[in-house]
């Protein structure tokens, strides 16, 4: 046995691979929070009046709030007055057209990690609306989308040139006043991606944003919206890796989506930010609201996630099943390592009759990590036959790590059926051993047994995404075989 | 092929081998007999590298390696496949694809290039009739909701597949009604060749009438106390093992 931790120990000692900072020029603004500093970051960024009211009312309101306590999380507290609430990379006035005109090492950066915006936009398909900390520095297949009516832009953009869409829809998911980090958010939030697909269209490639936090002890408080008018569809990709740091980043970014009448939109995320080390130091503090509205008849709003990254995440993508026939969906996996904490899971609230919905949640801890999986279904007294399944599973890899559950139920209508299932389990040692005695080593194998486990929500992932993703559980995992 | 040399071991300080003695040869095939208890099982385990059993004397040389301070996987690739007497379910990761996985690791590790999916699916559909096991049977997750007879007829699928030097099936046969045992029994016979060792580990006689064996050993409280040919079996089968404490 004693043998077998040691190997545990070693295989889980992986160092973060995509850790390096560049060296781009950043306009930053001083640390601290105050009416001030968002009237800067307002016009900074040339907004409209109603724009800066809303970031001021949404101030107002923070001040007012408490720091929530209730999620399983342990770290230590926040000094909001040492963040820097704000830094771009400096542009020549106005920014970049075409790649050409882009900053070399930016570039060069996103080679890194390798995404290969040229050659992305030469063959794969995929149009990248690239975050380097808070402002959009590219953004391709533009025109290709603009053709049909598509929107894809940074936030600011949309701010500027889509002013009555941003401000019929802003809030209306998330609204300024929701919760802690969501409010601090909408008072400060810099920039993110902006999606609109018009009536009837079919977005034809995925859309797809990678989000990089850059500057020391910046704290990122992207917002996106996407909006999908009656009978569209859009799926949306976002992934993101982070350098290594050691001082604990903030990371507080909102999204809402809207599902009109028959509309769809479907949102994958990677999250892969820098977890810290060995002994749990630095790492991104992760507090995100993900939520989605299936405001139309018909609509459906369908969430997965591969969570790897992050010292501390804190997220619940949810759905709020309002138009009659809607479905929500949440496929997830969580993962955490070394020291790295996760409290996540979804909240589905159907209102509106014969709305359906499904959550697969599977949680994978090794080293001292510890899952937590919590989950609110409500089935209000509108929906007439309301409809949920919901699987909790829970892998652990060790001795020393924790996986928890904590599922909500509320059912107020008694046409309703709810159904929860949840285990846990640990990589069998008999697992194990039959694999290596076919030949594969402990991490293939661990490998192989952890992807099995979440092959249920791999195969919601489009398909290029799912070999990332499998990929980069077994990077994550390096190191933890039990 | 494989030299057993007076090998000790126990579990939880309870000794289960006791100067065990065992040569196999390529070319042979060799039956473990005996009761529950003797220490057949944990004779298999110990050679194909399991964790929790002590050493307490002896060696094993795998074609001249001291084949006990190898990883399980480091045996495989030296050509080593066990057939286990309860296959591990893997949920989530089809037949094909951990077939798969291992058929190329054990390549790699010796070297040679691995094969692609299409070369590969050919090579496991033609091997599977051999143990007549249609492809549905492929795409299923390991182990997971196989019966009895399909999970030892998996095994002997990857045995086939593998090719391995040294085979020990771990009571293959027990659990398997007629037609099953035949099937089994057939693959294990195309296992069979001159360059190959075999050993059978089994409570019964009956898997030996279709697997002829050229040695019977039974084996009695951690110790071989008898060798013989395959007519040992049918005594056995005859007058049950207190004969050979007997005689």
């Amino acid at each position: 046995m004693k043998t077998k931790n040691h190997s545990i120990e070693e295989l889980t000692q992986k160092e973060y691979k995509y850790g390096f900072v560049s060296n781009i020029e950043m306009d930053k603004v001083p640390c601290g929070l105050n009416e001030d500093v968002i009237r800067l970051i307002s016009a900074k960024k040339e907004e409209p009046s109603f724009m800066l009211d809303w970031r001021l009312k949404a101030y107002g309101q923070w001040l007012k709030m408490k720091e929530p306590t209730w999620h399983n999380l342990h770290y230590p507290p926040i000094d909001f007055q040492k963040i820097s609430y704000y830094a771009a990379p400096k542009s020549k006035k106005s920014g970049p057209k075409t790649l050409e005109e882009v900053d070399p090492e930016i570039l060069a950066t996103f080679k890194k990690l390798g995404i290969p915006l040229e050659e992305q936009k030469l063959f794969s398909g995929v149009a990248v609306d690239a975050v380097l900390d808070s402002v959009s520095v590219a953004t391709t297949f533009k025109e290709k989308l603009g053709a049909l009516g598509i929107i894809f832009c940074s936030f600011s953009d949309a701010v500027k040139n889509h002013p009555q869409l941003v401000q019929q829809y802003l809030g209306s998911v998330v609204p300024y006043s929701d919760n802690f980090f969501a409010t601090l958010n909408s008072a400060v939030f810099s920039d993110g991606s902006f999606v609109y697909i018009p009536k009837g269209v079919r977005c034809p490639m995925e859309l797809s944003t990678y989000f990089r936090i850059n500057t020391q002890e910046t704290g990122q408080f992207e917002r996106t919206l996407i909006i999908a008018d009656e009978g569209s569809s859009v799926s949306y990709l976002e992934g993101c890796t982070a350098p290594i740091r050691d001082t604990n980043q903030l990371h507080a970014a909102v999204v809402e989506l809207v599902a009109l009448d028959n509309a769809q939109i479907k949102y994958s995320t990677i999250q892969n930010w820098y977890p810290g080390d060995k002994e749990g130091k630095g790492g991104i503090y992760n507090f995100v609201t993900k939520r989605g509205k299936c405001k139309g008849q018909n609509s459906k709003i369908s969430w997965t996630q591969v969570e790897t990254g992050s010292a501390i995440t804190w997220k619940y993508p949810s759905c709020i099943l309002q138009g009659d026939n809607s479905i929500g969906e949440f496929y997830s996996v969580a993962l955490t390592n070394h020291f790295q904490q996760a409290d996540t899971g979804t909240k589905m609230i159907h209102i509106g009759k014969n709305t359906k919905s499904t959550i697969i949640s599977k949680g994978i801890s090794a080293g001292h990590g510890q899952n937590t999986y919590r989950g609110a279904v409500t089935i209000q007294k509108s929906a007439e036959n309301g409809r949920n399944y919901s699987q909790c599973d829970s892998l652990l890899i060790g001795e020393l790590c924790g996986a928890h559950t904590f599922p909500y139920l509320s059912v107020n209508n008694t046409s309703a059926q709810v159904e929860h299932e949840a285990s846990t389990t640990k990589i069998g040692e008999d697992q194990l051993f039959y694999c290596r005695q076919r030949g594969l080593s402990q991490e293939d194998a661990v490998g192989l047994i952890v992807n099995g486990f979440c092959k249920k929500v791999f195969k919601e992932l489009p398909m290029e995404f799912a070999v990332e993703a499998q990929k980069l559980l077994n990077v994550s995992l390096e190191g933890s075989v039990g | 092929m494989l030299q057993i040399k007076n090998l000790s071991a126990s579990v939880d300080n309870k000794k289960i081998l006791k100067d065990l003695n065992l040569e196999v040869k390529a070319g042979e095939v060799h039956a473990i007999m005996g009761p529950n208890g003797s220490g057949k099982s944990t004779l298999s385990q110990l050679l194909a590298g399991k964790e929790g059993y002590t050493l307490d004397g002896g060696e094993v040389l795998f074609e001249g390696k001291n084949l006990l301070t190898l990883s399980p996987e480091e045996r495989a690739s030296l050509g080593l496949f066990l057939a286990f007497q309860y296959p591990v379910e893997i949920p989530g990761v089809s037949n094909l694809y951990f077939l798969k996985s291992a058929y190329n690791a054990l390549r790699k590790k010796r070297g040679e290039e691995e094969l692609d999916a299409v070369d590969f699916m050919e090579l496991v559909k033609e091997k599977s009739k051999l143990v007549e096991m249609n492809e549905s049977f492929l795409t299923r997750p390991v182990n997971e909701g196989f019966s009895g007879g399909e999970k030892k007829r998996n095994e002997i699928l990857q045995m086939i597949v593998l090719e391995p030097k040294l085979c020990i099936l771990d009571e293959t046969d027990s659990g398997l009604d007629i037609d099953a045992l035949k099937v089994v029994s057939k693959g294990i016979n195309a296992t069979r060749s001159k360059n190959r060792g075999i050993i059978l580990i089994t409570h019964y006689q009956r898997l030996l009438n279709y697997c002829e064996p050229d040695f019977v050993h039974v084996l009695y409280n951690g110790k071989i106390l008898k060798s013989g040919g395959k007519e040992l079996a049918l005594e056995l089968e005859k007058h049950g093992y207190g004969w050979i404490l007997e005689s």
